[in-house]
């Protein structure tokens, strides 16, 4: 059961991350909490000429092997989409590229990065936050 | 002179009262090292409260009919038991309620609002859980007092030195520390800081929810003004746990919950307070959950308090010994011998998430997390870590597998 949770493409993601870092002066930034465990996640997004496709996404933070390779995954799902394509996106589609059984714990592990992308979105662009979400976007980070 | 010594606990046996061992998990057999969340039940306790609904459940302090009287009894009883074991002057002073959490809540508002104002100081400790911190917080933020934190030293042990300099010339009103940290298992010296409140004219309340399924608690010699405890980490139920308060101090406060049983008299514009315990235990009390605390108590004292602070001690020094052999990993916390069976720890690199559940998959149970412990995590500077913690049915193998369990966490995530 372990040897799934852990399979080798959440622990390459684990270990070599995709699009973690800064981006410096982003067009949309959000930080987010897990109240669980206290992992949080930052995300960055620079968008291209249109002002709406995903031209450069990065994040940062701290968390476990769970949350570090799913967010890596998102970074590499949305570069190229529009930021209402994001915002529409189903949780779904991300847990089915995870590939994993998830206990509800987990869960929020898993979607931490997702929701923070979809504030940040939200924020900048003024893109639809579903009530899930809301709790994210009320979360003041001191 | 004859001395008897009393035999040490023989948590082998002692197992065989939890039903809980009697399963497996993802094939193995059970390691439940995270007592500190919460205890096992004994079947003592669970018969206890089996045979309380099968014979003389009733609402408690109502009819006058015979059950009602068996029910009453069954509950008094237990809060005669709790008297005892926290060797309180007056079995009114003992306050049924949910767990430690509503405890310090109950002392926050009642004591706190008539008692706080701008000027005065509330003082806590870095190493408190949020239910011992939260509220004060909170309560001194709306009454305009300050609120602040004595430091710890390098071993997660209150700085008792800088009680004076923490305070300075504030006018400290109130004092609230643990006796046991549920996240590092350091056992704090309080009667010293509750001797220190007292020279300053402060109350001292005490979160034993930690201390009490560990060691003997005695409100008394520790010279506390209340004490908080959770019944379901000392063996009983979930949903019950006390308040201890001095009687003074508890009749000069105005009630936390208002309802039913409480009152003495209820008119049209005012209403009068009962007597002490009930002004403090509105609506239907927890009967059946006192009753199994009841039982838990009489459990404990049957192994001896002292003999189970003697073998998480032991187990804590053997763990640590054994945390020490795998390599990479940093322990937080005072020595074996100033720490109740707890041991809070990280391994490099890996996310405590991440270690517990690939223990998980070896049966073994430990948290990972904050432990309601931010401004501790803060402190120590890490978000989270893992904790293993022990009670009287631990055995030694179990911290083997726990340790074998690291070896695989590393193998899969290192």
């Amino acid at each position: 059961m372990v040897d799934d949770l852990y399979r080798e493409v959440i622990l390459d993601h684990y270990k070599n991350p995709r699009g973690h870092g800064v981006i410096e002066g982003a067009d949309a930034h959000a930080e987010g909490l897990n109240p669980l465990c206290g992992d949080e996640v930052s995300i960055y997004v620079q968008f291209a000429e249109d002002g709406e496709t995903i031209d450069e996404v990065k994040f940062s933070g701290r968390g476990c092997a769970i949350s570090q390779a799913s967010t890596s995954m998102l970074m590499e799902m949305v570069k190229g989409r529009t930021a209402t394509e994001i915002a529409e996106l189903p949780k779904d589609e991300l847990l089915e590229e995870i590939g994993i059984p998830l206990t509800p714990i987990r869960l929020k592990c898993a979607l931490l990065g997702l929701g923070v992308l979809k504030v940040a979105l939200h924020r900048a662009k003024g893109t639809a936050l579903p009530e899930e979400w809301a709790g994210l976007d009320e979360l003041d980070l001191r | 002179m004859a001395v008897t010594a009393r035999p040490a606990l023989d948590a082998q046996k002692l197992r065989a009262d939890f039903p809980i061992f009697e399963q497996m998990i993802h094939g193995k057999p059970l390691a439940y090292l995270d007592s500190a969340v919460s205890s096992q039940k004994p079947r003592q306790v669970l018969d206890a409260m089996n045979v309380f609904y099968e014979t003389s459940y009733t609402n408690v302090h109502r009819g006058v009919y015979t059950l009602s009287e068996r029910a009453t009894d069954a509950y008094e009883g237990a809060r005669e038991k709790v008297r005892a074991f926290v060797n309180a002057p007056s079995a009114r002073e003992v306050i049924f309620l949910r767990n430690a959490t509503e405890a310090l809540n109950l002392v926050a508002y009642s004591w706190g609002l008539n008692n706080l104002g701008p000027g005065d100081v509330v003082l806590v400790s870095e190493l408190e859980h949020h239910s011992n911190f939260v509220p004060w917080q909170y309560m001194a933020n709306r009454t305009g007092a300050d609120f602040r934190m004595l430091p710890l030293d390098e071993h997660g042990e209150l700085r008792l030195d800088l009680l004076d300099e923490t305070v300075g010339d504030g006018n400290v009103k109130v004092v609230a520390t643990n006796l046991v940290s549920n996240s590092l298992g350091t056992i704090s010296p309080v009667e010293k800081v509750a001797a220190w409140a007292h020279e300053r004219g402060a109350i001292y309340v005490c979160d034993a929810a930690q201390a009490a399924p560990h060691r003997a608690v005695d409100v008394q010699a520790l010279g506390c003004d209340f004490v908080a405890v959770s019944g379901h980490k000392m063996c009983g139920p979930s949903g019950v746990g006390f308040l201890w308060g001095r009687a003074e101090l508890l009749e000069s406060m105005e009630p936390f919950l208002m309802g039913g049983h409480m009152i003495r008299q209820v008119r049209f514009d005012s209403t009068t307070w009962g007597e002490l315990p009930h002004k403090f235990e509105a609506g239907t009390a927890p009967a059946a959950e006192a009753v199994g605390l009841g039982a838990a108590v009489d459990y404990l004292t049957d192994v001896g308090l002292d003999a189970i602070a003697e073998h998480e001690h032991a187990l804590a020094a053997y763990a640590l010994e054994r945390l020490a052999e795998v390599g990479g990993i940093t322990s937080y916390g005072p020595p074996a011998d100033r720490r109740a069976g707890i041991v809070s720890f990280n391994v490099d690199g890996i996310h405590p998430h991440d270690v517990a559940q690939v223990l998980d998959s070896e049966g073994i149970a430990i948290r990972a997390g904050h432990h309601c412990c931010q401004p501790l995590m803060t402190k120590l500077g890490v978000a989270a870590t893992n904790r293993a913690s022990f009670y009287l049915y631990t055995v030694p193998d179990e911290i083997d597998r726990l340790v074998e369990g690291l070896h695989k966490v590393r193998r899969i995530l290192g």
